[in-house]
């Protein structure tokens, strides 16, 4: 009696011990996410300009992360490209090109954001770490398409002007979880600064277009 | 030696300039092969040697007793099974805090000091963290990486490193995949590993830490990742704190199977 009363507790403890060990085996996708956001808010400081709201995801980052570095599907892709299509300011003035020249610098300068960056700026746009623009310039990154003589392969028109200027400000609302910055949206670049780069990429006198 | 390679990769540049994009990247394979020939690495690793043996702290006892995960001392091969969990401290540790720990555990350091310089600043401040981690990962060159996730735990980090490495934010909507995500890209001219295959983790892992030329110091793995963090415009990624551990251990354990090869040299 003894015996068989030992035995099953003896298996009970083992079915027991069966199921801990099956839940510590999957914690479920979600968890997992959950975890991470909670760890990163754990694992940063504030320093500079870098204040720990830098962490706090907007819907679009959140979506993308998700997405885990492929295109999401095609409902959270529409959602997103229809969400930043509307925050898109276009300049009052109605001009979209401004000094190409401003723009090279702007494209070739790769400061401003980080916490090691003066808060008071400059802050550049560093097309030219993922983009080839004017062919002088050989030291260009790949990360994005090439966008030697932009303006001169789509034509000089006044829609690619506001293509151009639209996908500087934010470029999430044409490529859902595009890996290029909202410059626009975010408030990484001005208004001037991007019509400066859109003449850049639009004016014939450009180097990009030659 | 510096200078010199200052003025190599400047002659290298004008060169650039008159060939095409191909032969710009030869160019760059070229000056990474003659960075080979001579390590300044070797300096950090030797200083991390004597620290390791020196009696220090408090309790004036040196770190010969400190278990790195395969016992008490050994210190041959340990990197390569690196990060993993430690039943005495019951967390996930890379070498950085698994080092911390035994400071404080063995030689009364307080943690607060032992974690206050991880990074030399090129000049003048040198990091005894940075040239212990030398001295240790040495100790593995040749070794094939060997990480486990057999226990919860380290599954768990691994799974959380592998959310964080794919998690977009700040300013700029960056995350580690932004650069990290696909095969044969570069920022400027620097060539960028594929993190997210085997191929590339391995490459990249093995090669940290590293003598950064530029730098004129040895770089351990944690310093690359607050770096790369401070480039995606984040706040300062804490030395040692949990996000740094599990993207680590996301990494190191795809880089299993291939043969560590640090500290090495580049740019």
């Amino acid at each position: 009696m003894q015996a068989r009363m030992i035995a099953r507790i003896l298996l009970f403890s083992a079915l027991f011990a069966a199921v801990l060990v099956g839940c510590a085996i999957a914690p479920s996708d979600e968890r997992i996410s959950a975890d991470a956001s909670a760890m990163i808010k754990n694992s940063f400081k504030a320093r500079g300009q870098a204040g720990l709201d830098r962490l706090d995801q907007d819907d679009t980052q959140r979506l993308c992360s998700q997405a885990a570095g492929k295109t999401p599907p095609r409902d959270v892709a529409e959602r997103i490209e229809k969400q930043n299509l509307a925050t898109i300011k276009y300049p009052a003035d109605g001009k979209l090109l401004g000094d190409w020249k401003n723009g090279e610098k702007i494209a070739q300068d790769g400061r401003g954001k980080q916490y090691s960056d003066d808060p008071k700026g400059p802050v550049g746009g560093n097309c030219y770490a993922c983009h080839q623009l004017a062919p002088q310039e050989l030291a260009y990154g790949t990360i994005g398409p090439s966008l030697y003589r932009f303006g001169k392969l789509r034509g000089y028109t006044v829609e690619t002007q506001r293509y151009a200027y639209g996908k500087i400000f934010n470029s999430e609302a044409f490529a859902a979880c595009s890996t290029m910055p909202r410059f626009g949206h975010n408030g990484i670049l001005s208004e001037q600064q991007i019509k400066d780069v859109t003449a850049l990429l639009m004016d014939p006198a450009s180097p990009v277009n030659q | 030696m510096r200078l010199a390679c200052f003025a190599a990769a400047a002659c290298a540049a004008f060169a650039f300039a008159a060939s095409a994009q191909n032969s710009t990247t030869e160019g760059i394979a070229k000056y990474r092969e003659a960075l080979q020939e001579g390590n300044p690495a070797e300096l950090w690793e030797a200083r991390g040697e004597g620290l390791w043996k020196a009696p220090r702290g408090p309790n004036k006892v040196s770190l010969e007793r400190c278990d790195l995960g395969l016992g008490a001392g050994i210190v041959k091969g340990a990197y390569a099974q690196l990060p993993k969990y430690f039943a005495d401290a019951d967390r996930v540790m890379d070498l950085e805090t698994r080092l911390v720990w035994c400071m404080v555990k063995l030689q009364g350091i307080s943690e607060a000091d032992a974690k206050k310089n991880p990074f030399g600043n090129g000049n003048d401040k040198k990091s005894d963290i940075e040239a212990l981690v030398a001295y240790v990962t040495s100790e593995s060159r040749g070794v094939k990486m060997n990480v486990s996730v057999a226990h919860p735990k380290e599954m768990q980090m691994y799974r959380v490193g592998e959310k964080i490495f794919y998690f977009r934010g700040g300013p700029h909507d960056f995350g580690c995949v932004t650069c990290h995500g696909a095969d044969n890209q570069r920022i400027r001219l620097q060539d960028l590993p594929n993190l997210t295959k085997i191929e590339g983790t391995q490459k990249a892992y093995t090669t940290w830490p590293a003598y950064r030329v530029s730098q004129g110091e040895l770089r351990t793995f944690q310093w690359r990742l607050n770096d790369c963090f401070r480039q995606q415009r984040f706040p300062e990624l804490e030395f040692g704190s949990d996000a740094s551990i599990a993207l680590t251990m996301f990494l190191a354990k795809n880089a299993n199977g291939a043969a560590f090869d640090g500290p090495a040299i580049k740019r």
